[in-house]
């Protein structure tokens, strides 16, 4: 019985380790910068040399400050940017090399939530016109077919009555509606993949929870692959089952939430763990331990592991010189720290 | 007691004209701070909170409808001065202002050590020299290298430009800041560390910090005092320990809820419906539509009731 049990439990974590949706391989992006508009002045390395898979129907996080590239990973992901090197594969196919009718497919099957519901909104159409329009690009042509389909994802973000929002400008409502209607346009040309960026840091924080849990049941009902930017740790264990710390443009640690949370390994993840608080008056009456300096230039980062200049445990002649490589410190925890050599 | 009291706001009321109304932004607010203390004034966008710190500072844009009450700064009356002779004896010499999203509010055209030093030559009247040298020690208390002085905005990180503001505002040394969501726009780490730098200014300098934010989870990180704002009123007052732990209100309580923690799985909770508009809010307690504790006696307006040296308004709690 007990033997039956482990087989059944190893075919299933095999299946579900093998029902990749989206894998990144080896993905650097550069961009370059030019003196007088000409002359090469070197690379802005806002993603260097990233790996990771995402699962289907598996919600990620990617943690990190701003500037560390996390925005340019998401927009490379979503096909905006060209990667300079390395591989995007979505269901097998390399999404860069992607063109004409095979993009437009690949977008409908990526969803993008944005992180200023204001901004991302067109104030000059309605709610209605506003959800309409990816279906006339994605070529639904029957108008009641259209209709319908906003009806239903309308429901889905429980913006009901619906017919009394369809109508509505962007200005007439909430920031918490307003991050609905963003969630539906992203949903409704029923995407396999949600890329969310930020998306409840300029919300309340009561109205920050309802999209939490509406993105947490949309992705369970629809089997949906999320992967979550942010850069606040305290709402990624209530999301996301992977978390990826991001710094200076490089994955510094790769683990389950529990796990990071238990066994934070990277010195770079427990100066974020420890920068951030939960609401408890005792906070006050002492201070913070926070890393001195700052995250390093992306144009001339340091040699050796680039967190080395702020580290409090670096080993001299060795962090500073050779860049770590990935140590596997349990199953499906990885980490790139030489204190693991 | 009363010499201890640095600020008392008594039934602080600020309306603005609207298109559609008056809006209701302040409504009769009543609170007091000691000297050295930091009071934490939590709320949604909205709920009135900035109107509050521009109530007490004065700074009132053009469509002011009403504009009344009593704030006593060290006993003086503020009230009871024109604009010249507040601009003269109570801005930046008896509190200042750090404002929202300070870090963009810097002159990118001038070195940020003569904007730091400016309302020193202007409020103590100071020679130029004298009050870079106060700009100088200031940078030392905020944690900027003094070198920074010659530098532009552009040539500093965000969390460096949010040290300089709070700098800006330490300059005259006035015994009170106000603080409007000084790090909402800044990451973590830069987070931890302004708060670092505050509780430092705190101990150091013996300031007294007025903190609006919405963010419950870092306000915790300086509060001594946390004031609970809803609906243009302040629902509850209370010493930091003691609301952290047990909020009293209803509306306190369900924000409490909404706090996602780091290493706690307690199911969240969110406030269903939408704050009131403050053009016509309803009569009664303003929270009663979205509370779940609601009861007839709510739809009259509850008065402030004191609990052992806390106060709440709501009806849940009279005796």
């Amino acid at each position: 019985m007990s033997v039956e049990l482990t087989t059944t439990n190893e075919v299933k974590t095999e299946k579900k380790e093998r029902d990749v949706l989206i894998s990144i391989k080896n993905l650097h992006v550069w961009f370059e910068l030019r003196r007088w508009g000409f002359g090469h002045a070197g690379y802005v390395r806002a993603v260097d040399n990233v790996t990771f898979d995402v699962n289907r129907g598996e919600a990620i996080a990617v943690v990190g400050e701003s500037g560390c590239g996390k925005s340019s990973l998401m927009k490379t992901i979503l096909a905006l940017h060209r990667p300079t090197k390395g591989e995007i594969v979505f269901e097998g196919k390399d999404v860069s090399k992607l063109t004409g009718a095979d993009l437009r497919w690949y977008r409908t099957q990526v969803g993008y939530v944005q992180q200023d519901p204001y901004g991302a909104l067109p104030p000059f159409m309605t709610v209605g016109r506003i959800l309409e329009e990816p279906l006339i690009v994605g070529g639904v042509k029957d108008k009641a077919e259209r209709e319908a389909r906003i009806f239903k994802v309308m429901e889905e973000v429980k913006m009901s009555p619906v017919s009394d929002f369809l109508q509505k400008f962007p200005h007439m409502l909430s920031g918490g509606q307003q991050q609905r209607v963003v969630i539906a346009r992203a949903m409704i040309m029923e995407p396999k993949f949600l890329v969310a960026d930020e998306p409840v840091s300029m919300l309340d924080a009561s109205v920050r929870v309802e999209i939490l849990k509406l993105m947490r049941g949309l992705q369970e009902r629809h089997n949906l692959s999320v992967i979550y930017i942010t850069h606040d740790l305290s709402t990624v264990s209530y999301f996301s089952e992977r978390i990826f710390v991001m710094y200076a443009g490089k994955l510094v640690e790769k683990s389950g939430v529990q796990d990071i949370l238990r066994n934070a390994s990277h010195p770079y993840t427990h100066a974020l763990l420890a920068g951030t608080s939960d609401p408890d008056a005792n906070n006050a009456l002492t201070f913070k331990e926070v890393p001195p300096g700052e995250p390093p230039s992306l144009v001339k980062p340091p040699p050796g592991c680039r967190f080395h200049p702020r580290c409090t445990r670096i080993i001299q002649g060795l962090c500073d010189v050779e860049e770590p490589p990935e140590y596997e410190i349990e199953p499906r925890h990885q980490v790139s720290c030489w204190l693991y050599k | 007691m009363a010499d201890k009291m640095l600020l008392r706001v008594e039934n602080l009321l600020l309306h603005f004209r609207a298109g559609a109304g008056v809006v209701q932004a302040v409504d009769g607010v009543n609170f007091d701070l000691n000297y050295n203390r930091a009071v934490v004034v939590l709320g949604e966008s909205g709920c009135g909170k900035t109107s509050l710190a521009k109530a007490i500072l004065r700074m009132l844009p053009r469509n002011v409808a009403a504009y009344s009450g009593k704030v006593f700064i060290e006993g003086k009356d503020t009230m009871a001065l024109d604009d010249e002779e507040f601009r003269q004896n109570v801005r930046w010499v008896a509190m200042s202002l750090v404002p929202q999203a300070a870090m963009n509010s810097l002159n990118p055209v001038l070195k940020v050590g003569d904007q730091v030093a400016e309302p020193a030559m202007i409020h103590l009247g100071v020679s130029k020299a004298e009050a870079l040298e106060m700009a100088r020690k200031m940078f030392q208390h905020v944690g900027v290298a003094v070198d920074f002085l010659d530098r532009y905005p552009f040539e500093l990180s965000g969390g460096m430009r949010q040290r300089v503001a709070i700098a800006m505002s330490l300059i005259t040394s006035p015994n009170l800041v106000v603080l409007d969501e000084p790090t909402s726009a800044l990451d973590v780490l830069t987070q931890a560390n302004i708060f670092n730098v505050l509780k430092r200014i705190k101990k150091d300098l013996g300031v007294s910090f007025i903190l609006i934010t919405h963010d419950i989870a870092t306000s915790s990180e300086l509060a001594d005092d946390v004031a609970v704002m809803y609906a243009g009123q302040i629902v509850e007052t209370g010493d930091a320990m003691r609301f952290f732990t047990e909020p009293l209100h209803p509306y306190s309580q369900k924000l409490m809820a909404s706090v996602p923690r780091l290493r706690q799985t307690t199911e969240l909770e969110f406030i269903t419906g939408q704050p009131p508009s403050l053009i016509n809010p309803p009569t009664g307690c303003r929270f009663a539509a979205r509370c779940t504790k609601r009861f007839e006696k709510c739809s009259e307006e509850p008065p402030v009731f004191e609990k052992e040296g806390r106060t709440v308004k709501c009806w849940l709690h009279e005796k």
